[in-house]
């Protein structure tokens, strides 16, 4: 059995308990009104005009923006649409870093139940070892799932303008929201994402049961139940999940389309959540939990991560490339907005999520070296979180985003509730299947 | 190289492996065995160096990917910059992502055909090269351990050999 250490337990709280500060920071420094929208610009172009000092507070900030920052001092004759835009942008950013985060951490739990099942359906003799860090880090997918869908009901009662199309007044002015006023309505909005959530949790609670279940049969029934359950449950999943990703990312763009889009969100969220199995398998086994994983479990971990970043890029490329080579007007503005007002997080994260890997992750040699595997599986999760903020933030606060305190709060709040809910669901059964069938083989998986 | 070699011959994989153990650790130098397939583990027995064949591979790729880029920058950049369908070809940057496609599979060209053709040479293979197996038994169900023999040995590994399950012994002078 595992016991969560104290020292992680107090560092998750105190996670926690920082998130809550900067998150609230980033709440309590919004305009309330036009005009205050506009003097936070033009007291943010002074800032950078007269001291430098300043600066070293706001590293990301004072490099992004000098020149759009010049561009709204040119334009002194500012007119009121454009500063309650401008205000909406503002407003939005502290609900944009907090749905960033939030959709990155419950990503990642998602991506963890999707490969878990893809093993359970495979019938991996490898990975039996695992399935239980695999639970518990589906685990949280509860509250994860439910703050997300909390969210989503705050935005369709108006709290923040992260999603135009809830907004009956844009709508009135928009033919082409209208026409898409059959799919983006906000009650179905919602009831779509009870059934997505409603379907992936109860997955995630029949599998578990039937996992632990086995531990204490006699025969394989449940194994096979659990079989079963994984294959119409990744039928179910690789629907909702494409559409999940149309309602909860593509609709925050809702003039902008893209057919491949929910594959592209499925590889980010593959390749996060076999990145935190390997960290926290590695992390557990550095403490003695797991006696019998091996360097071999950690090379197969650090092939998919090393895979599915490859993936990860081949759908970011094929996206990128069709939409730039045919230059479409009405497709091509995602991406012009992107490389605008986003140029260094855009190429960055793909510096972070394949070049990285793709060097880092092609020995077989290093693929087997803890700490190896841990620094890549950082730098990819920091890409890919990098990679959901290039979803969300152009389309909720434009060139108005930086990295700063309402971000970082919100990484810091939702991976304080991700390593305590993850590690207190670990510390509840043995961390290793009794009676899978397949658990022998996984013992002496050796490759 | 000993003018004279053992031949043992098994006809099982499993208990080839134990004879070739057994042989390396009575200091016996295993000269070569001849396997139908191939058997999992019979190098790391043998102490055989790992293969750096995945090394060209790399580099091989990198080639590949320089030729790609050399080759669409002289071209599409520098010899003759058209406007094609409004393709910005002012620098090879703007241009990348329409010239990705043949950097990718020129990697993948160089380090497939190179790698493979650096393993034709190593291990000497050619359409007309004549066959090197020891007895044609080899290709189909025996397994052959060829042992070098020094004078004054042969008695004690012979014996061993015989021990180790071999089917049948035969000294071979080459």
């Amino acid at each position: 059995m595992y016991t969560f250490s104290n020292r992680l337990k107090i560092g998750a709280i105190v996670l926690m308990a920082l998130g809550v500060v900067g998150m609230g920071v980033g709440f309590v420094t919004v305009p309330s009104t036009p005009e205050e929208a506009r003097n936070m610009v033009a007291a943010h172009d002074d800032g950078h005009g007269d001291s430098h000092a300043e600066e070293g507070e706001h590293p990301a900030a004072a490099s992004e923006h000098p020149a759009e920052d010049a561009g709204h001092a040119a334009a002194s004759g500012h007119d009121a649409a454009h500063d309650e835009h401008l205000m909406h942008q503002l407003q939005n950013r502290p609900w944009s870093a907090v749905y960033v985060a939030a959709f990155f951490f419950f990503m990642i739990a998602l991506g963890v139940l999707a490969f878990y099942a893809i093993q359970r359906a495979a019938q991996a003799g490898w990975s039996p070892l695992l399935f239980r860090v695999m639970e518990g880090i589906t685990a949280y997918l509860v509250p994860g799932g439910i703050i997300m869908f909390v969210l989503l009901i705050l935005s369709v009662m108006h709290f923040n303008h992260m999603f135009v199309w809830m907004d009956s007044e844009v709508v009135a002015e928009d033919a082409l929201l209208q026409g898409k006023a059959g799919y983006l309505d906000p009650t179905f909005f919602l009831i779509r994402a009870a059934i997505f959530l409603g379907g992936w949790i109860l997955y995630r609670e029949v599998s578990r049961r039937l996992s632990l279940a086995q531990d204490e049969a006699d025969d394989n029934r449940n194994f096979v139940k659990n079989f079963r359950w994984a294959a119409g449950f990744l039928v179910f999943y690789l629907v909702t999940e494409s559409m999940m990703s149309w309602d909860w990312i593509m609709s925050i763009d809702p003039h902008w389309f893209s057919t491949l889009f929910g594959w592209y969100i499925f590889a980010g969220m593959m390749v996060s959540g076999i990145t935190v199995i390997a960290i926290i398998t590695i992390y557990l086994k550095s403490k003695g939990y797991l006696p019998d994983v091996n360097d071999s479990h950690i090379h197969d971990l650090a092939k998919f991560m090393f895979g599915f970043s490859i993936f990860w890029t081949y759908l970011w490329f094929s996206q990128f490339m069709l939409i730039w080579y045919a230059n479409i007007p009405e497709e091509v503005t995602y991406f012009v907005t992107r490389i605008e007002d986003y140029n260094l997080p855009f190429f960055g994260m793909v510096a972070m999520n394949f070049v990285f890997p793709l060097l880092l992750l092609m020995n077989s040699d290093y693929k087997r070296i803890n700490w190896f595997v841990v620094m890549a599986g950082i730098v990819i999760l920091a890409g890919h979180y990098v990679d959901v903020f290039n979803m969300v933030m152009p389309g909720t606060v434009g060139d108005q985003w930086s990295i700063g305190i309402p971000e970082f709060g919100a990484v810091c709040f939702f991976a304080g509730i991700f390593i305590l809910w993850v590690f207190r669901a670990l510390t509840k059964v043995p961390l290793q299947p009794k009676r899978n069938p397949f658990i022998e083989e996984s013992r002496h998986f050796h490759y | 190289m000993a003018s004279k070699v053992i031949h043992a011959y098994y006809n099982d994989d499993d208990i080839l492996m134990q004879a070739v153990k057994k042989v390396k650790t009575t200091k016996h130098h295993i000269e070569e065995v001849y396997c139908p397939f191939p058997v999992h583990g019979l190098d790391k027995a043998m102490g055989l160096a790992p293969t750096r064949i995945a090394i060209t591979s790399f580099m091989y790729g990198c080639l590949g990917l320089i030729v790609a880029i050399v080759m669409m920058n002289y071209i599409m950049i520098e010899d003759w910059p058209q406007d094609i369908g409004g393709k910005p070809s002012f620098t090879y940057i703007q241009n990348m992502p329409a010239f990705v496609p043949i950097m990718f599979e020129l990697t993948v060209f160089f380090a497939a055909h190179l790698m493979v053709i650096t393993f034709y040479l190593r291990s000497r293979l050619w359409p007309f090269k004549k066959a090197e197996n020891p007895d044609v038994r080899t290709t189909d169900d025996h397994f052959v351990m060829e042992i070098e023999v020094y004078s004054g040995d042969e008695k004690g590994l012979m014996t061993m050999l015989q021990e180790s399950g071999a089917v049948e012994i035969n000294q071979v002078e080459k």
